[in-house]
């Protein structure tokens, strides 16, 4: 069946539907890992997103239930080049083509990738609608100029869990998780923030001997104090976190507390502007596996799991907290850590999942911090 | 950390002499390397055996030694230049077992000069098999069972617990030769026997197979602050049980999970660490069970590779570059990244596009060996095709291999014929009885063989059985090849049938475009439909569709591309951007393969330089990934696309949109662009220097021979037949023996000498396929006739200059490759010296040459024959510069474009400062049952040279560079036919003269016995034992002389030959290479060899001028 994809810009591409029949819009942005499309598609920080994976060949090795970041696909579309007509793979359960089916994703395939990338590195991530079936471009690009933006708009809630529950384990295939130097002393308990939650962070948590609590995004910080936790997270998530003030308000109150916190990508701004900064939306995000961040003090360069369309203004960082990662493509900030206060944060994902383990390390330093003091 | 403060001075070594394993990759990764440290403002001292490299042109070192890589010469050069460092990592296997035995003997400290890129341990860790797998097992990466074995009773304790199939390793055998695999205990024996027979050590490793898994290689680099990447992961399409270098393979990896890929990047990362590899970059080859995902490591190379050559290529990240920067000490995040320069280095390139390398194999050109692909490498070259798709990208790698009919994957000529040019030269297996049509449903059992058993065949099998409605998981069971590769076959099988089908007419724009998106060539799509090539143009262009470029830039877009490194494909969008700037398009040489390999990827790169240097814009269109023709640096736009008609046309059209005068050099990639010379013109593209029709007229001996003729120059005695009885019409015409061959080929493709009806006979029913447009080409057998070989330069004004004349040390009748020759000739008399000279002269007038030109000429009974004439870059045109120190294809590119000879100073003839001779070196080690005997058809893979100031000392060293040792002393078998029994008594009486015991057959014997030089008889192999080769086994003899008794050549002396070559005693089949060679014994007993530079030649030549 044919498929469109129509761009606020008024460009629009005609290829293959490859997914769920329908229609669908949110922000088109592109990711150019070569691995990990399932991870990339369950990853709750790509809600109202539109991904194009850059990568030309899409589906070849399956679905499987231990890949997923959350329950199901996340983004609001997806865009390939090629969509693979088999699974194969050992680990496969089904195809991606039943597997968006079945999740009502709509997608398209069978278009120019490479000149859709172009134009949103050049022009900035844009509005788009993918529509599936015979249909008027012109009409369609209407719709894209109609849909909801991502500035200011709080996408969290969509998102994040309607009550707390504690973490069980879940599905660890420990053969393919990097091997913890050490595991924490006692079960240490943590708190976290469902902003988004990938899956693979709760993972790596559980493998370094943590036992974690998640709440609900709005949950008052003194409800996660009240459990007096060893440490408090916060994760990722999607969309605008200026937008997000009761976040703010509660991470203000976790950085006056004395409780280790740790923030990964959208925790990592909401804490940036909770501490004082600012942030503002970059043109068109960072959104890959092969990022090199700078750890600054050891000089060591990580290659980084990235997904983020906003960072931290690095004018607007107060002089107490200290710039610990920056990102050797564009200078931006990447990780951020208080002088005073046992807090800090990154904006990439060391949880990987898609992506190289490189920086897994830092769920060590939180461990280590926390263990620091008790 | 910045740059290392410490280093001034590094000798690099090059790997030598083009061989099956190892090819020009290891150019262009020296000729980065050597840039780079220049580019630091370090001295670069280079040492390489091989002429015909680019990294041995002077202006690429401050000092450069083409002399043998052996740990003599290397420590004399080091004793010479001191350099303070050593890079041994660029220069393959050759350079990293120098570095280990200069470290070893002492010569580095001696003369202090430390590793730079990779330390003798690491080194060790990595080679050393054993070694290796204990240090794999400490890190708890897995890795196959396996034992050393010293004798066939250890071998079978050992295949007790490890089961069959097992692979077996012969320890410290060049490229593991004589390795294989066993499935049962006959072959088991065979194998092992070998093996331990072949290993100097007499050890072999035996390996638990892992046959059918999955095979990934990860190309990765370390810096000295312990940052690692992964520039690139390459997945066989081939399992396991085929070796790399013999595997079509892909990039990316395309069917692992994230999870599973990263767990490999882990394991690469603990492996370089453990490994000690402190910077530069691996190879680190993994197995995956495709049943659980178990993954275990083969192995790690701690330097850069075939495959790294092929991930720069693939992925635009310049890896010997980069390594080169990092040895000095540099970091990752201290070096730009090229091609997006606000980047740095340190990230791992992603590509947007999909990457498939085909192996060419040279099977056609040794029909005794056996084709089947196994754990050691056969193929003699490859190609490299990008495409949006897998599907898109493979078909492109297939018709970039230029297989020519043979190569089709959806007609019948194609998927039946075995390998063959498309010169009406027939492949072998096309021959083999029983073989059914594509129609009537082969012989499923024949089917299922070429597809189980692995050849360089199988992808045309695997075609035909799709197409003969074979499933899926069919083929999977015979060829374990992943699913998801014979699914996309399957597809395009189907879209080839329902183009069928339809027909060109009844073909919607949109199918077409479907087919145009999944890869189908013109030419290919003609033969589906049955329609002409021009048909299908038309249809093409009528519907709009024509290919776009997008660029290779190291990042899927993310960030701006400021290198125009191009690929072509069917998208919407175009990002060539051409220019406005004159342009040149220079048309590479494709794969290579024997007859046309790394001398013609020299000339294209010369031409390049030139033209750039003269500011015209210079644009490559290659395919071979190998080659410094397709580092985006040699030239200002580089085209990666095959050297099809199609794809050329289609590039030369989009330069054009954007006006400036485009023109082309067809003349330096040897026949590939030649082919395309005549059809470019009818298409409207300007050819620069000698016109498509000059070519021709030489190529076309009928048309040749008439020239000759009017120029009163003697050519032999010739004539073309188009079918047996006109064959048979024209040999008697002109008398037995003759010289028959089909027309366009080079390298002497299917080209023989006939003696008599009968096998003319067999010739024209078996090798070739005669027809009109592929007549057979007869001409008179000049027997012991001298060859000599002459590049000349010639200008528009028809001013020539003649670059040199090299005297074959073979007599004519050994293809001019495959032969030594040495310049300045040493036995030819003045006189016809100046005939030579004097017909060159007048045949490049005639032909209006403008360029190069070479021919070759025999001397028989004092006349002068002109044997052939190329108007065209020659392989010999890279040794002949490196001996007169004048860039040859330079200064004719140059000339192409219109400046004068006199403009470039050049007015005489060139002259040379020494002596030098090139050896051509053969890959028979590899081919266990092939003669080693040599004939018009050429069969080496590559060339060394040696300079010195006399004959024998320059002979002496070719040899050693080709890896013969001459003996000094000891014992030499002498075996001749009658022809040859008078000449070969002074060449027997010097040995006696220099010491050497004499031993020969009964007939030689008796024949030097009644000359006075005593002989003792030695058994030939059928008269009882201990025989010959008994002899050589146990060491008695050092030196072969054998020359084979022609026609009826004997398996007996055959066997001799074979025993030889595999235990390197020194073999010679011909009397004027035993007389050259006991010239060079003389000279290695007189003195000890030194070494000199070419810098040091280039400057006596220039001062005598
Ligand atoms: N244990 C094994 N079982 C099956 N095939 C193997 C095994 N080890 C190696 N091979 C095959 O042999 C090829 C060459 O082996 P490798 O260790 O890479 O030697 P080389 O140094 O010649 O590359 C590999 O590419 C692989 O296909
Ligand atoms: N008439 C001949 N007499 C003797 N040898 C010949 C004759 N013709 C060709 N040869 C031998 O065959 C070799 C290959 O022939 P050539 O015409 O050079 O083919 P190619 O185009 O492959 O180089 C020559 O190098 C020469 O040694
Ligand atoms: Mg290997
Ligand atoms: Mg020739």
């Amino acid at each position: 069946m044919i498929a469109y994809l129509a761009l606020e810009n008024g460009q629009w591409f005609r290829g293959e539907a490859a997914g769920a029949a329908g229609e669908t819009s949110g922000e088109v942005v592109f990711n150019t890992s070569m691995t990990g499309y399932q991870e990339v598609l369950t990853d709750p920080s790509y809600a109202g997103q539109i991904v194009t994976m850059t990568c030309p060949e899409i589906g070849n090795y399956g679905v499987t239930e231990d890949d997923e970041e959350s329950r199901g696909p996340q983004v609001a579309g997806f865009i390939m080049r090629e969509s693979s007509p088999v699974a194969s793979n050992w680990r496969a359960e089904g195809s991606l083509a039943d597997y968006l089916t079945r999740h009502h994703i709509v997608a398209i395939s069978d278009i120019d990738t490479r000149a859709l990338t172009r134009v949103l590195r050049s022009a900035g991530v844009m509005r788009g609608v993918i529509a599936t079936g015979p249909n008027e471009p012109a009409g369609l690009v209407e719709k894209a100029r109609a849909a909801r933006r991502m500035e200011g708009s709080d996408l969290v809630l969509d998102v994040t869990c309607p009550a707390p529950f504690d973490w069980k384990g879940g599905t660890v295939d420990e053969e393919f998780q990097v091997r913890p130097e050490r595991r924490s002393k006692r079960r240490l308990k943590i708190a976290a923030y469902d902003f988004g939650m990938k899956w693979n962070i709760l993972r790596r948590f559980d493998a370094y001997g943590c036992d974690v609590r998640v709440f609900p995004a709005t949950a008052p910080a003194s409800e996660l104090l009240a459990t007096n936790p060893d440490g408090v997270f916060l994760s990722n998530g999607p969309g605008d976190p200026a937008a997000l003030s009761y976040a703010i308000g509660n991470a203000r109150e976790l950085v006056k507390s004395d409780v280790p916190v740790f923030g990964i990508c959208l925790g990592h701004q909401i804490l940036a502007l909770a501490m004082g900064g600012q942030t503002y939306k970059l043109k068109f995000g960072h959104r890959g596996a092969n990022h090199p961040v700078k750890e600054l003090q050891s000089g060591q360069v990580e290659i980084t799991s990235q997904n983020h369309g906003f960072a931290v203004d690095p004018d607007t960082v107060p002089s107490d907290v200290a710039v610990t990662h920056v990102n050797l493509y564009d200078g931006t900030i990447e990780g951020l850590r208080h002088a005073t206060k046992p807090v800090f944060c990154v904006q990439y994902h060391p949880e990987a999942s898609p992506g190289p383990h490189d920086a897994d390390y830092l769920f060590k330093q939180f461990m280590d911090e926390i263990e620091k003091r008790t | 950390m910045p740059k290392r403060t410490d280093i001034h001075r590094v000798l690099v070594i090059g790997s030598g002499p083009i061989v099956i394993g190892q090819a020009c990759e290891f150019d262009y990764s020296g000729t980065q390397a050597c840039k780079a440290l220049r580019a630091e403002g370090l001295e670069v001292v280079l040492i390489n055996s091989n002429p015909a490299t680019i990294m041995t042109d002077p202006e690429f070192a401050d000092r450069t030694y083409v002399e043998p890589l052996t740990p003599e010469t290397v420590a004399a050069v080091i004793e010479k230049e001191r350099p303070d460092s050593l890079l041994p990592t660029v220069g393959g296997q050759t350079a990293l077992n120098l570095a280990v035995a200069l470290a070893e003997n002492g010569t580095l400290d001696k003369f202090g000069v430390r590793l730079i890129g990779a330390q003798i341990d690491a080194i060790k860790v990595a080679e050393d098999r054993l070694k290796f797998r204990e240090a794999m097992r400490e890190i708890g990466m897995e890795v196959p069972r396996s034992g050393y074995v010293r004798t066939l009773a250890e071998a079978y304790q050992v295949t007790e617990e490890i089961g069959f199939p097992v692979i077996v390793r012969p320890s410290f055998t060049l490229g593991g030769v004589g390795g294989g695999i066993a499935y049962n205990i006959e072959e088991f024996r065979e194998v092992v026997g070998r093996g331990l027979d072949l290993s100097p050590v007499h050890e072999v490793l035996l390996e638990e197979s892992v046959i059918g898994w999955k095979e990934f290689e990860l190309e990765v680099m370390r810096d000295g602050a312990d940052n690692f990447v992964v520039i690139c992961s390459i997945e066989n399409v081939d399992p396991m049980g085929v070796h790399t270098g013999d595997s079509i393979t892909v990039a990316p990896a395309l069917t692992l999970t994230d999870k599973e890929y990263q767990r490999m990047r882990d394991a690469a990362r603990r492996i370089i660490r453990r490994v000690g590899v402190e910077t530069g970059g691996s190879n680190i080859q993994f197995a995956v069970n495709p049943a659980d995902g178990r993954m275990i490591v083969i192995e790690m190379n701690p330097r850069v590779s075939r495959s790294s050559a092929l991930a720069s290529k693939a992925t635009g990240f310049p890896i010997a570059k980069i390594a080169a920067k990092l040895a000095l000490g540099y970091r990752l995040d201290e070096i730009p990244n090229d091609i997006t320069k606000l980047t740095p280095a340190s990230f791992e390139p992603t590509i947007d596009y999909v990457v498939v390398k085909v192996p060419r194999w040279a099977f056609e050109k040794f029909p005794q060996a056996d084709r089947t692909l196994t754990t050691q490498m056969k193929s003699v070259g490859e190609v490299m095709a990008i495409g949006r798709t897998f599907k898109e990208a493979f078909l492109k790698a297939f018709r970039s291999l230029e297989l020519g009919k043979s190569g089709r994957l959806f007609t019948q000529e194609g998927t039946r014929t075995a390998a063959a040019d498309d010169d009406g030269v027939r492949g072998a297996e096309e021959r083999e009885p029983g073989e059914a049509t594509w129609e009537a449903d082969e012989d499923r059992a024949a089917l299922q063989r070429a597809l189980s058993v692995p050849t360089d065949r199988r992808m045309w099998a695997i075609f035909r059985a799709l197409a003969q409605g074979w499933t899926v998981e069919e083929l999977h069971a015979l060829t374990k090849i992943d699913r998801w590769f014979l699914t996309q076959f399957s597809q395009l099988v189907g879209l080839a049938r329902s183009a069928a089908v339809v027909g060109l007419r009844g073909m919607s724009s949109d199918a077409l475009r479907a087919l145009k998106r999944a890869g189908f060539g013109d030419i290919e799509l003609a033969g589906i439909l049955g329609v002409s090539e021009a048909a299908v143009r038309e249809s093409r262009t009528s519907a709009g569709l024509q290919a776009v470029y997008k660029r290779i830039d190291t990042c899927a877009a993310e960030f701006e591309s400021f290198t125009p490194y191009l690929y072509g494909t069917y998208e919407e969008e175009c990002e060539a951007a051409p220019t406005s700037r004159p342009k040149v398009i220079i048309l590479g040489s494709g794969p290579n393969r024997i007859g046309q390999g790394i001398e013609f990827d020299y000339c294209c790169v010369h031409a390049a330089f030139a033209l750039r240097e003269d500011g015209y814009e210079t644009i490559m269109v290659n395919c071979n990934p190998e080659t410094v023709s397709t580092d985006y640096d040699t030239v200002d736009r580089l085209y990666f696309e095959p050297l099809t008609f199609e794809d050329v046309s289609a590039i030369v059209e989009r330069e054009r949109s954007a006006g400036g005068d485009v023109a082309c050099v067809v003349q330096y990639g040897g026949q590939t662009p030649l082919k395309l010379a005549i059809p470019l013109q009818d298409a409207g593209v300007k050819i620069l220097g000698t016109s498509p029709d000059s070519i021709d007229l030489a190529e076309d001996r009928r048309r040749f021979a008439d020239l000759l003729w009017g120029l009163g120059i003697p050519q032999a005695p010739s004539g073309t037949a188009t079918s047996a009885d006109e064959a048979h019409e024209v040999a008697s015409g002109i008398g037995f023996p003759v010289v028959v061959r089909p027309s366009y080929v080079l390298g002497g493709r299917a080209m023989a000498i006939v003696y008599d009806t009968a096998a003319l006979d067999r010739y024209m029913a078996t090798a070739v396929t005669a027809s009109p447009d592929h007549p057979v080409l007869i001409d008179k057998f000049l027997e012991d006739a001298f060859e000599l070989d002459v590049d000349a330069i010639a200008d528009a004004t028809g001013a020539v200059v003649i670059g040199g004349i090299m005297e074959h040390i073979e007599e004519a009748g050994i293809h001019s490759g495959d032969s030594s020759c040495v310049i300045p000739p040493y036995m030819v008399p003045e006189r016809h010296l100046h005939t030579i000279r004097e017909y060159t002269r007048r045949i490049a007038k005639s032909l209006k040459v403008v360029g190069l030109m070479n021919v070759q000429f025999a001397i028989k009974d004092d006349v002068v024959y002109v044997l052939e004439v190329n108007p065209r870059a020659s392989r010999t045109v890279p040794y002949l510069s490196k001996a007169t120190g004048v860039p040859l294809a330079k200064v004719a590119a140059r000339v192409m474009i219109g400046k004068t000879l006199a403009d470039q100073g050049l007015t005489d003839d060139l002259d040379v400062a020494g002596v030098f001779v090139k050896t051509p070196v053969f890959p028979f080690m590899r081919f266990p049952g092939v003669d080693t005997i040599l004939g018009p058809e050429m069969k080496s893979t590559g060339e060394v040279m040696g300079g010195a100031l006399a004959f024998g000392p320059a002979f002496a060293k070719a040899q050693l560079a080709a890896g013969h040792r001459l003996p000094s002393e000891g014992y030499a078998f002498i075996s001749v036919n009658n022809d040859d029994k008078p000449n070969v008594v002074p060449i027997a009486r010097d040995l006696r003269q220099l010491g050497f015991g004499i031993v020969a057959t009964r007939g030689t014997a008796a024949f030097l016995r009644a000359h006075g030089i005593h002989a003792d008889i030695v058994f030939k192999i059928n008269e009882g034992r201990p025989h010959v080769a008994d002899e050589i086994l146990n060491g008695k003899i050092q030196l072969v002389v054998n020359t084979p008794l022609g026609r009826e050549s004997f398996f007996d002396d055959r066997t001799v030959r074979r025993t030889a070559t595999l235990h390197d005693v020194a073999c010679i089949t011909t009397l004027t290479g035993a007389a050259a060679a006991v010239n060079a014994i003389k000279a290695l007993k007189a003195e000890a060899l030194t070494v000199r530079a070419l810098q040091d030649y280039h400057q006596v030549a220039r001062t005598r001028s």
